[in-house]
């Protein structure tokens, strides 16, 4: 496995068009300014470079296995399926690329204190993890929603050291996660770093989240190319701020025939009020120390959003997303919960797979447009997470009792 | 001359601050009355904000409030507030608002609505220097000024955001959200007057000032002293008999700050 490339985009002003910026309280803007530029000194030092690509190979298990999905494909009978299987890293998900890149950025900054938000509890877990193996402190902050149906990402992140913050202002999901976190930071910037989980907030979170995360699609890209010498035509990942879909569309934004598509949260319908499907729904608006679209009401106020997935339900998107968007370099598009679930089903029944929640819909496009295709064109899907962590509330939705 | 700066020419001003429609719309425009009957020098306005990520628990508890009765609140409900408050004081006034909301209003017609109702400037907690370009410029047009902040971990930024600043500098008091606290950061007085060796804008010291004798010992660093949980605690607490308890407290900080000399 070769270098994570650090310095695939060359634009690092924290500007994707119109949107990104930095939109944050005064108190955090030295920081993010020691961030900015620690960043760009440390993506470019051999040693760097070495430690990340090492834990990335020995700890997070890496490279992730781009599996051909034969009787997925066989059973929709279009494209061919290729799944990048993020579910099999250490920790069951794509957030350990990204916490071990920023974890060892605040390492090098003399940083001893990590907080994160979370909403699944992935990205928390990820954070918890890496926090126990630098031996730095940890503390996640996740929405009082999101603890009731996540108790097991809660329990395990306690379980590795951290201490986790119930939420309970606003709507009590990721958002208010997000904002707890961030003022949790004014008041201690310090000694800690704040570890953002996606794509998303002020540069250079959003810089930083797309290039750790980049090693998805620089991995696939390679893979693909050894297993069938092609480019794939279309690459498919969920979307909630961002984070795997940025990572696993990176590689390929400037291949004009890769069409690249995020599967985004319709919850119970993109028409609905309760869906976090931001591209299609939402507006230009500026939040969370970004200019970037956000699901909001008419005065600017940010909505309460809607998901069967925890990591999914963000009023907002990054900023680079916003961007694709609005160039129409990538499309997306709205994945109910019931769509979601159905996904979740029939990828564990015909794969023997189960993917996270989040992940499923992504599977959910794939089985929308694969039948569509011809059948010598290629999807990659990315799985960005496993989900054992969902099978207790896909029970439930489904009616069943597994109540011990 | 802004008009903002010119009130701390004559007295160390004592700025109080409520929320918008919290509880309503009479009762806003009672407090801000009453606000400026008991001696505040400037009045500012918070504009209620789904997720207030610079304010702490009690500030957001107030935009709760403010936006539970209408979650949907137009800014144009907010501009007829000040527009009923006109008629009865011309105390100087700010809003203090998140950007989206301006946004979403236009940065044009927000600043010339404000001019227009004599809103005299913003405090923008989420608009640092760096992004305060896409708005400085239409505010300046229109005479509105963009009160910036400075915090005690502003460092090497102090001058070049007081070389910018008009009306007023926000001097934050120490780390963290809105709130009352019992201690500041203790190099106050060594970043005021960095800022006055750059500029002769007034500062005004915020965040978790709640007593006359904070605002006092405030006054004697900087030109003026801004508190928001405090008078919002009181809007919480006691309703429509709030306003008489706004004025007393008013004419209690604004006499604990008088006694220091101006300048």
């Amino acid at each position: 496995m070769t270098e994570t490339n650090l310095n695939l985009n060359k634009n690092t002003t924290g500007r994707y068009g119109e949107y990104g910026g930095q939109y944050i309280p005064e108190t955090l803007m030295n920081e993010l300014d020691r961030m900015a530029k620690a960043y760009e000194h440390f993506k470019n030092d051999p040693e760097f470079k070495t430690e990340l690509h090492d834990l990335l190979v020995d700890y997070a298990n890496r490279p992730s296995l781009l599996y051909y999905a034969e009787r997925m494909t066989k059973d929709l009978g279009g494209a061919q399926i290729y799944l990048k299987r993020e579910d099999l890293n250490h920790t069951g998900a794509h957030k350990i690329n990204n916490v071990i890149g920023q974890a060892l950025l605040a390492k090098h900054m003399g940083k001893t204190r990590l907080i994160a938000e979370t909403g699944a509890g992935q990205h928390g877990v990820a954070t918890a993890t890496i926090a126990a193996y630098f031996g730095m402190e940890c503390e996640v902050f996740m929405g009082k929603e999101d603890t009731d149906r996540q108790k097991l990402n809660v329990y395990r992140m306690e379980l590795l050291g951290a201490k986790v913050h119930p939420v309970t202002s606003g709507s009590m999901v990721l958002k208010d996660a997000i904002n707890a976190a961030l003022q949790d930071w004014t008041k201690r910037v310090d000694d800690t770093f704040y570890c953002m989980g996606s794509a998303t907030g002020p540069h250079p979170y959003p810089l930083m989240v797309r290039d750790f995360q980049s090693i998805i699609s620089q991995e696939s890209k390679a893979q693909l190319k050894d297993q069938t010498g092609k480019l794939p035509d279309m690459v498919v990942a969920c979307v909630g701020g961002g984070s795997n879909a940025i990572g696993s569309f990176a590689n390929y934004i400037e291949d004009p025939s890769v069409q690249l598509v995020g599967a985004e949260a319709a919850g119970k319908g993109v028409e609905t009020n309760l869906t976090a499907a931001t591209v299609e729904r939402g507006s230009d608006g500026i939040f969370h120390g970004m200019k970037s679209m956000f699901l909001q009401n008419k005065t600017g106020q940010i909505n309460p959003v809607y998901s069967i997935s925890a990591g999914l339900d963000y009023p907002g998107v990054g900023p680079e997303h916003a961007y694709l968007a609005k160039t129409g370099r990538a499309q997306y598009v709205g994945i109910t919960d019931d769509e979601a679930v159905q996904a979740f089903e029939y990828i564990a029944k015909t794969e023997g797979i189960v993917a996270a929640i989040e992940s499923c819909h992504a599977v959910a496009y794939v089985q929308k447009i694969a039948p569509t295709m011809r059948k010598d064109q290629i999807i990659i899907c990315t799985l960005s997470g496993r989900g054992d962590k969902d099978v207790a509330s896909i029970a439930k939705y489904k009616g069943v009792d597994i109540d011990e | 001359m802004s008009k903002l700066k010119a009130v701390f020419a004559k007295q160390k001003a004592f700025i109080p601050f409520v929320v918008a429609n919290d509880p309503d719309f009479e009762g806003t425009v009672n407090n801000v009355v009453a606000l400026a009957e008991g001696g505040a020098d400037i009045v500012e306005i918070g504009i209620p904000f789904s997720d207030p990520v610079a304010d702490g628990p009690v500030i957001q508890a107030a935009d709760i409030r403010a936006l539970k009765a209408d979650p949907d609140l137009p800014m144009d409900t907010i501009f007829d507030i000040v527009a009923e408050i006109r008629k009865q004081t011309d105390v100087p006034l700010a809003f203090l608002t998140y950007l989206n909301i301006v946004f979403q209003y236009g940065y044009e017609a927000f600043t010339a609505r404000c001019a227009e109702l004599g809103v005299n400037g913003l405090v923008i907690p989420d608009m640092p220097y760096e992004e305060h370009d896409e708005l400085a410029p239409i505010a300046e047009k229109n005479g509105v000024d963009l009160i910036p902040l400075i915090t005690p971990v502003s460092a090497d930024r102090i001058e070049k955001i007081a070389k910018a600043a008009t009306g007023f500098i926000y001097v934050v008091s120490s780390l963290g959200v809105t709130g009352e606290r019992s201690e500041f950061a203790n190099d106050l007085g060594d970043l005021i007057t960095r800022i006055r060796k750059v500029t002769d804008v007034p500062t005004a010291i915020g965040f978790g000032i709640h007593t006359a004798e904070q605002a006092a010992e405030m006054t004697q660093l900087a030109d003026g002293a801004i508190v928001g949980s405090a008078c919002v605690n009181i809007v919480a607490e006691y309703g429509a008999q709030a306003p008489a308890k706004l004025k007393d407290y008013t004419q209690q900080m604004k006499a604990a700050i008088s006694a220091n000399p101006v300048g």
